[in-house]
C-alpha cells in the first residue's frame, strides 16, 4: 500500500520578473512583433550565451521532499523564500516551469480566509458561494449548513449583507466555510495571522482537529510557535531551495539559527506600491539583512528611492520576536498625526528610535511606508534579522513606543529577579 | 470553550485506496478541453452566474428596468435613424425583435471579456477549470434577456403578431447567440489578462457591431451578391434567424445562415483552445 500523501520532485518555477511588472499593451508587443525578425537574425548572428536574463528569477529551484499520509507539515522560511509560490504550485494556481508533483486525495487548499466573498451578498449566500469556491458540492454545503453557521457564531445575521458585519464576524464564517472543508490534504496559508487572540484559538483547535483526523495538512506561517505547535514535520525554504527536516523542532531550530545566506534588505521588500520606488534601505547604516547589534539599542533606519506623484507617506517599524510574534510598533505618523508630504521625485526617509533592554535572542523589523490607516506604500516583512548579545534577563518583553513616554512595557514574565536585581 | 464546537461526527479520511491521484506537471503546448472537469465543476458554474445576476440586481437603482431600457432605446433610435432619415423599410417591432438578442449578445460579451480580471481574486488563491468563470459571466445575462424577451412578446401582442412554426427554432437561435458571444469572448477574456487595452476596445467594438449586424435594418437591405459574404459577421445570420422564429416572415438566405454559424463554430473552438492554452499564465500575469 502507498502510504505518500504528495511526492514532490525536482520542482522549480521561474518567474520574468521584468515582463511581470507592467502588463504590456498591444502597442509593444505589436512592436516587438514587427522588431522581430531583426531580434530574431540578431539571436542567430551571435554565439549561444548561458547568461541569464537579470529579470528572471526562480521562485522554486529544485524542490523536492515527500509527505507521508497523515503528516502535518510546517513549511518556513523568510519573505521571499518561495513559500507561497509552493503552495501556489501545490494547489494547482499557477504551473512548475520544470518537475513533477504527484497528489494522492482530494486537495482543500485556503491561500486566504473568505476567498471570493461578496460584501454585497447575505451570509447565508456567501456561505454557499464560498463553499462551492473552495470545491464543496452543493448538497455538502447544505448538510454542513448548519455547523458552519453555529461555529462561526452570526446566526442572528446570517441574512444580513456581510458588508454590515465587523471584520470579526466576518473572518469567523470565512473560516467556519473553510473549516468545514473535508479535503484529504489540506493546503493552509498564514490563515491564522488574522483575527483576534479568541479567533486565532478556535483557528488552532480547528486544526488540530483536522490533523487528528488523520488528515494531511501542509501548513506555512510565519509564526514559529503555532507551526512548533501544530506540525510533525517540517521543509525549511531558503531562496528557493527546500531542505526537509523529520522533525519541526529541527526545522525550526535550524531556520532560528540557519538563516545562512545573507542578502540585501531590499528582496524582503513583499509589496510596493506603484506611486513610489525605493532603492536602498539601510538599518544602522547597512544594507544587510543580519544585523549583529550587540547591545545598541538605538536603531536607525534609512529609505532612499523616488515618489512618482505626490503622496503622503511616513516609516513605521515593527520589532518581531524570532518566532514572528510583534513586540513592538514605532510609528511617528500615528503617534502625532503628521504624515510629511513627498512631491514627485527623489526621496530620503531617516526615522531613528530606541530599543528598550532587549533579552538575547534573534528580532525582526517589519518596515513600512505608510499613510496611517490609510494607505501601504512599500511593505517589507521580516526585513532585518537582528541579533542581540543582551544581558539574559527577562525572555519576553512586550512593549509599545507611547507618545511623550518613550517604550512602555506592557508586561514582562517576572523571572529571572536575581539576574535583573544585579 | 472555543474548542467544544467541533462538528459532532467528523468525517475520518477515506481509505487510501479509495484516493485519486492528480499529477502536476508543466504542460506544453495546446491542451485538449476537459469537458468532464467543468461538468464535475457544475456547481460552482452556477453559483458564479448566480452571484453575478444578485449582485447586478441589488446594486442598481433601476434593476430590471435596465433589461428593458437598454434594447428599447435601441429601438427608438434605430427607428428613427434607420426608418425615418435612412427611409429603410423597418418598423419598431422589427428593430426591437433584433434589439432584444442583440443586447443579450453585446452584454454576454463585455462580461466575458471582463470576467477574468473581474475574478482576479478567485485565479489567484483557487484552482478551477477557468472557462468556468467566462461561461457563468454569460449565462448570468439570460436574465436581463428573459425579461427583455417576455416585453418583446407584450409588443408582438399589440401588434397581433403571432409567430409561426419557425418559433421551434427559436432556442437553436438562443443557443446560437450565446455560442457567437462565447466564441468572441473567449478571446478577448484571455487577451484581456496580458492587455489590459481589451477592456477599452470591448464597448467601442459593440458599439460598431450593432451597426455591422441587421438590428436597425434587416438583412434584405444588403445587396444580394453580398449577402453571404455579410454571414461572416457571425450576428448576421443569428439575429435574422431570431427575427425570422418569431415574426415568421421570410426565411433568411441559407447560405448566409450557414457562413454565420461556420464563422461561430470556427471562432468557438479556436476559442476554446487558445484560452486553454493561456489558462496556465492567468495566476501569474492577472
Amino acid at each position: 500500500m502507498n502510504d505518500t500523501a504528495i511526492q514532490v520532485e525536482g520542482v522549480s518555477k521561474l518567474y520574468h520578473i521584468g515582463a511581470n511588472k507592467t502588463y504590456k499593451t498591444a502597442r509593444e508587443s505589436l512592436m516587438s512583433a514587427l522588431s522581430a525578425p531583426l531580434r530574431l537574425a540578431k539571436q542567430l548572428a551571435r554565439p549561444k550565451s548561458e547568461e541569464p536574463d537579470p529579470t528572471d528569477l526562480w521562485a522554486l529551484k529544485d524542490v523536492s521532499f515527500e509527505v507521508k499520509r497523515g503528516e502535518v507539515v510546517g513549511i518556513i522560511g523568510r519573505n521571499g523564500a518561495g513559500k507561497s509560490t509552493l503552495l501556489k504550485v501545490l494547489a494547482r494556481i499557477t504551473e512548475p516551469t520544470k518537475g513533477r508533483i504527484s497528489i494522492h486525495g482530494r486537495v482543500g487548499s485556503l491561500l486566504e480566509v473568505g476567498t471570493g466573498f461578496h460584501p454585497e451578498l447575505s451570509g447565508r449566500e456567501n456561505v454557499f458561494l464560498n463553499g462551492a469556491i473552495l470545491g464543496m458540492r452543493r448538497a455538502e454545503i447544505i448538510s454542513k449548513f448548519d455547523e458552519i453557521v453555529a461555529f462561526a457564531e452570526v446566526e442572528k445575521f446570517i441574512d444580513t449583507p456581510v458588508k454590515h458585519y465587523s471584520s470579526g464576524m466576518y473572518m469567523r464564517l470565512a473560516f467556519a466555510v473553510a473549516a468545514h472543508l473535508e479535503p484529504e490534504i489540506l493546503i493552509v496559508d498564514e490563515v491564522l495571522a488574522v483575527g483576534d487572540m479568541e479567533f486565532q484559538k478556535k483557528c488552532m483547535g480547528k486544526m488540530n482537529d483536522v490533523a487528528q483526523q488523520g488528515r494531511t495538512v501542509l501548513f506555512v506561517s510565519h509564526n514559529l510557535a503555532a507551526i512548533r505547535q501544530l506540525c510533525t514535520s517540517g521543509v525549511m525554504l531558503q531562496r528557493g531551495r527546500a531542505v526537509s527536516y523529520d522533525k519541526i523542532s529541527n526545522a525550526v531550530d535550524s531556520y532560528i539559527n540557519g538563516g545562512t545566506e545573507h542578502g540585501n534588505i531590499l528582496t524582503h521588500v513583499n509589496r510596493i506600491d506603484k506611486a513610489i520606488s525605493v532603492t536602498e534601505i539601510t538599518v544602522n547604516g547597512s544594507s544587510n539583512d543580519e544585523l549583529p547589534l550587540g547591545d545598541v539599542r538605538s536603531i536607525t533606519v534609512e529609505i532612499s528611492g523616488t515618489v512618482h506623484e505626490q503622496l503622503q507617506m511616513e516609516m513605521e517599524v515593527r520589532v518581531m520576536d524570532m518566532y514572528g510574534l510583534p513586540l513592538g510598533f514605532f510609528s511617528p505618523g500615528h503617534l502625532t498625526g503628521i504624515v510629511p508630504q513627498h512631491k514627485a521625485g527623489d526621496f530620503k526617509l531617516t526615522r531613528s528610535f530606541q530599543l528598550p533592554p532587549m533579552s538575547r535572542g534573534y528580532y525582526y523589523l517589519n518596515i513600512h511606508l505608510t499613510h496611517p490607516g490609510l494607505h501601504v506604500w512599500m511593505e517589507a516583512q521580516q526585513a532585518v534579522r537582528m541579533t542581540f548579545e543582551g544581558t539574559p534577563t527577562a525572555t519576553g518583553h512586550v512593549f509599545e513606543y507611547a507618545k511623550g513616554a518613550g517604550w512602555v512595557l506592557l508586561g514582562t514574565e517576572p523571572q529571572n529577579k536575581a539576574a535583573a536585581s544585579k | 470553550m472555543s474548542q467544544t464546537i467541533s462538528p459532532t461526527n467528523p468525517t475520518p479520511a477515506p481509505p487510501p485506496d479509495a484516493l485519486s491521484t492528480t499529477v502536476i506537471e508543466p504542460r506544453v503546448g495546446w491542451q485538449p478541453i476537459d469537458l468532464r472537469e467543468i461538468w464535475h465543476y457544475r456547481d460552482l458554474l452556477f453559483f458564479l452566474a448566480w452571484r453575478d445576476i444578485k449582485v447586478r440586481y441589488k446594486q442598481t437603482s433601476l434593476g430590471a428596468a435596465w433589461a428593458v431600457l437598454q434594447p428599447l432605446m435601441t429601438m427608438v433610435v434605430f427607428t428613427i435613424v434607420f426608418g425615418k432619415f435612412a427611409k429603410m423599410n423597418t418598423s419598431p417591432v422589427i428593430i426591437f425583435c433584433a434589439a432584444v438578442p442583440w443586447t443579450l449578445f453585446a452584454s454576454a460579451l463585455s462580461n466575458a471579456g471582463n470576467s477574468l480580471i473581474s475574478n482576479q481574486n478567485l485565479i489567484s488563491k483557487v484552482y478551477f477549470p477557468r472557462l468556468i468563470i467566462p461561461i457563468a459571466s454569460i449565462l448570468s445575462a439570460l436574465v436581463d434577456f428573459a425579461i427583455a424577451f417576455a416585453v418583446l412578446l407584450v409588443m408582438m401582442g399589440c401588434y397581433r403578431i403571432v409567430p409561426g412554426w419557425s418559433v421551434v427554432l427559436l432556442p437553436v437561435f438562443i443557443l446560437l447567440v450565446l455560442m457567437s458571444a462565447m466564441a468572441v469572448g473567449l478571446w478577448l477574456s484571455a487577451l484581456n489578462v496580458e492587455y489590459r487595452d481589451i477592456r477599452y476596445i470591448i464597448p467601442f467594438l459593440t458599439q460598431l457591431w450593432v451597426f455591422a449586424s441587421p438590428v436597425g435594418y434587416k438583412s434584405s437591405e444588403v445587396p444580394e451578391q453580398w449577402r453571404t459574404l455579410y454571414g461572416l459577421n457571425p450576428m448576421a445570420g443569428v439575429i435574422e434567424g431570431f427575427r425570422w422564429a418569431m415574426l415568421g416572415e421570410v426565411a433568411p438566405s441559407f447560405a448566409m445562415m450557414g457562413v454565420s454559424t461556420a464563422m461561430i463554430v470556427v471562432l468557438l473552438i479556436g476559442g476554446l483552445f487558445y484560452f486553454r492554452r493561456m489558462e496556465k499564465t492567468f495566476a501569474d500575469l492577472i
